[in-house]
C-alpha cells in the first residue's frame, strides 16, 4: 500500500512539473505581447521595451520559467501586470469566492444524486426510474449559463428572492454571502448532479447484480439490509471518482458561471487576465487549477485503494 | 421504453440535423438584412420564433446556428475519437508497460487541465474562432476516448475467446482491430454521443462568451449572450437558442442511450 502511494506521489510530482510546463510553452507561444498591449498601438518602442524590462520579459524564457515556478513554491506567484499587485494575494482574495462556490454546488448535487441515484437503481424499470432518469436526462441537456439566465429572471428579477449578481464578501454576512452563491451554486449544480444521479444508479445497479449480493440475498437478507451495507458501499467507487472529477470541474467550471452572476472569483480573474494579456496571472491561476486537479485525483485514487479491498490487495 | 428513448432521440437530432441541412439551400429570412421597425417581435405568423433586437428572423438565426454547433461538436469529437482511441487500444495491449504508462499519465494530465479555461485561454490567446474552438474543445476529448477504450479492452484482454485468438497466432494489434475494436464500438458510440453533446454544450459555452464562432454567422452561444440584457422583456431571445441546444444535447442522449440498448446483444436477448 505505502508503495502504492509512494509511485502516485512520484508521478503526482512529474505530472505537476510537466503541467507547469505546458502552461508556460502555451502562454508563451501565443502571440500578443502584454508589454504593447498594456501600452496600447500608439506607444513608442522605446517605451514599450522600458516596461518589458520592467515586468522582466526581457530576460530568456529558461530563466523567466524557473523565476516563475520557484516563487510559485515559495507562494510568490509574481506581480499582476495590469494591476500590478500580487498575483498570490489575488488568488487569496478570488479563492474564497470560488472554493466556496465549488463545495456548495458539491453539496447540492451530492444531496440530490444520492437519493434520486439509489432511488432508481431500486425502482429499476418501474415508472420512479424512468421519471428519475427522464429528469437527468433534461439535467444534462440543459446549459448552465443558460439555466443560470432562467434562475435569474425568475429568482432575482420577478420574485426578487436573491439578487441578480455580485458577491458583497464575507465579510458582510455569512448569510448573505451563502445567498449571493445559492443561485450559481444550483446552476452549477444542476447538470453535476444529474451525472452523478446516473453514475450512482448504474453502479447501484452493477453491484446488485454481483454475485456475492445474490449470496447475501440467499443467506436472507432483505433487500434494503443488503443494498445499505454491501451494494451501497461498493457502488460508491466509481462515484467517489466522478465526484473528485466534478469537483475540480466546479472549481474551473464555474468561469462562465461567474461571468453570469459577476462573482469576483478565480474563473472571473482568469477570464479577465486572458483578455488584458496579463500571461503571469493566467499561468498561475491555471497552474493553482491544475494544482487542485492532479492533487484531488491522487487523493481519490488512494481513497480508491483503500476503500476497495479487491484493490487494496491487488495494490 | 427503450426503443421509446431510442425513437424519441432518432427524432429530436433528425430534426436539428434537417433544419442544418435546409439552411444550406433556404432560410425563411435573410438573417444578413437588418430590419430595426420589425425588432423585438414575439412568435408570429410571419416570424415564426420572433424577431431578434436587430429585427432578425430567429428561426433562420437558429436553422444557421444548428448548422455551427453540429459541425464544431462532430470534428471536436472526431479528433478525440481518431486519436484516443488507437491510444487507449495500444495501452491495453502493453499493459503495465512503459507505453502504457506514458500514454495514461499524458492522459491524465490533459484530464487534469480545467477543458474551459484552456479552451478559454487557446481561444483567446490564438484568435477566437470555429477553428480553435475545435481544437479546443477536441484535445480534451483525446484522454476520454483513450481511457474509454483502454478499461473496456483490458477487461476483454481476460476473456477466454480473446485467449483463443492469441493461441491462433493472431498478433495484438490484429486482435486490438479485430476483436477488441468491435466489442468495445458499442461503449464508444455511447461515449461519442455523450462527448457529442457536450461538444454542443461546449461551443455554446464559448460563443456565449464571445470567443467560439463569430458574428455575422449566427451561433446559439452567441445568441444567449445578446439575450442577457434584454431577456427580462424579451425572454424568447433567450428561451429560443436555449431550447435549441436542449433538443440538440437530449436528442443525441437520447440516440446514445437507445443505440447503446439496441447495440447491446444482451439487452436485445431479454427483450426478445
Amino acid at each position: 500500500m505505502l508503495r502504492y502511494i509512494l509511485k502516485r506521489a512520484i508521478s503526482l510530482i512529474i505530472s505537476l512539473c510537466l503541467a507547469s510546463i505546458i502552461i508556460f510553452a502555451v502562454v508563451e507561444i501565443a502571440p500578443g505581447d502584454p508589454a504593447s498591449f498594456m501600452l496600447g498601438i500608439n506607444a513608442q518602442e522605446d517605451t514599450v521595451a522600458a516596461l518589458r524590462a520592467e515586468l522582466g520579459l526581457d530576460q530568456d524564457k529558461l530563466s523567466r520559467y524557473f523565476t516563475w515556478v520557484s516563487g510559485m513554491i515559495q507562494g510568490d506567484f509574481g506581480t499582476s501586470y495590469t494591476y500590478r499587485s500580487p498575483v498570490a494575494e489575488m488568488i487569496r482574495e478570488r479563492i474564497w469566492v470560488s472554493l466556496p462556490l465549488a463545495l456548495y454546488a458539491l453539496l447540492i448535487s451530492t444531496l440530490i444524486a444520492f437519493p434520486a441515484g439509489i432511488y432508481a437503481a431500486t425502482q429499476r424499470g418501474k415508472s420512479g426510474d424512468l421519471a428519475v432518469m427522464g429528469a437527468t436526462q433534461f439535467g444534462i441537456a440543459i446549459p448552465n449559463f443558460w439555466f443560470a439566465m432562467i434562475l435569474v429572471v425568475i429568482f432575482a428579477l420577478k420574485l426578487r428572492w436573491f439578487s441578480a449578481g455580485g458577491f458583497l464578501g464575507w465579510e458582510n454576512g455569512i448569510f448573505q454571502s451563502i445567498k449571493s452563491l445559492t443561485l450559481p451554486a444550483i446552476a452549477l449544480a444542476l447538470p453535476q448532479a444529474s451525472i452523478l444521479s446516473r453514475v450512482m444508479r448504474s453502479a447501484l445497479i452493477e453491484t446488485l447484480s454481483e454475485d456475492y449480493i445474490r449470496t447475501a440475498r440467499a443467506k436472507g437478507f432483505g433487500k434494503r439490509a443488503v443494498i445499505w451495507r454491501h451494494a451501497l458501499r461498493n457502488a460508491l467507487i466509481p462515484v467517489l471518482t466522478i465526484i473528485g472529477l466534478q469537483f475540480s470541474f466546479l472549481m474551473a467550471g464555474a468561469i462562465i458561471i461567474e461571468q453570469v452572476f459577476f462573482l469576483p472569483g478565480l474563473g472571473r480573474l482568469v477570464f479577465q487576465a486572458i483578455t488584458q494579456r496579463d500571461l503571469i496571472v493566467v499561468e498561475s491561476v491555471v497552474m493553482l487549477l491544475v494544482f487542485a486537479v492532479i492533487t484531488v485525483n491522487f487523493i481519490v485514487d488512494v481513497t480508491y485503494a483503500i476503500t476497495d479491498p479487491r484493490l487494496r490487495r491487488r495494490v | 421504453m427503450r426503443s421509446g428513448s431510442f425513437i424519441s432521440g432518432v427524432l429530436l437530432s433528425a430534426l436539428v440535423v434537417i433544419a442544418a441541412g435546409i439552411s444550406f439551400l433556404w432560410v425563411p429570412f435573410d438573417i444578413t438584412q437588418l430590419s430595426i421597425p420589425d425588432k423585438l417581435q414575439t412568435p408570429n405568423e410571419v416570424h415564426w420564433l420572433g424577431t431578434d433586437h436587430f429585427g432578425r428572423d430567429i428561426l433562420s438565426m437558429i436553422m444557421i446556428g444548428a448548422r455551427t454547433s453540429l459541425a464544431v461538436a462532430l470534428l471536436a469529437v472526431g479528433i478525440g475519437f481518431f486519436i484516443g482511441v488507437p491510444l487507449g487500444l495500444v495501452a491495453a495491449t502493453k499493459k503495465n508497460s512503459i507505453i502504457d504508462e506514458i500514454i495514461m499519465r499524458t492522459n491524465d494530465l490533459i484530464f487534469a487541465f480545467p477543458s474551459l479555461v484552456i479552451a478559454i485561454l487557446i481561444t483567446a490567446l490564438f484568435g477566437a474562432g470555429a477553428m480553435n474552438a475545435i481544437i479546443a474543445i477536441g484535445i480534451f476529448n483525446i484522454p476520454v476516448f483513450a481511457r474509454v477504450s483502454r478499461g473496456a479492452a483490458l477487461s476483454l484482454w481476460q476473456k477466454e475467446f480473446i485467449l483463443a485468438a492469441r493461441v491462433s497466432g493472431k498478433s495484438d494489434l490484429r486482435i486490438s482491430a479485430e476483436h477488441i475494436f468491435p466489442n468495445i464500438a458499442n461503449l464508444l458510440i455511447v461515449q461519442g454521443t455523450i462527448q457529442f453533446s457536450l461538444g454542443i454544450l461546449a461551443e455554446a459555452g464559448l460563443s456565449y462568451v464571445g470567443l467560439g464562432t463569430q458574428p455575422p454567422i449566427p451561433s446559439w452561444g452567441r445568441m444567449l449572450a445578446d439575450a442577457q440584457t434584454m431577456v427580462s422583456f424579451a425572454p424568447h431571445l433567450a428561451i429560443i437558442p436555449g431550447t435549441a441546444i436542449i433538443i440538440t444535447v437530449l436528442g443525441l442522449n437520447l440516440l446514445g442511450d437507445g443505440l447503446r440498448d439496441l447495440l447491446d446483444p444482451r439487452v436485445r436477448k431479454s427483450r426478445e
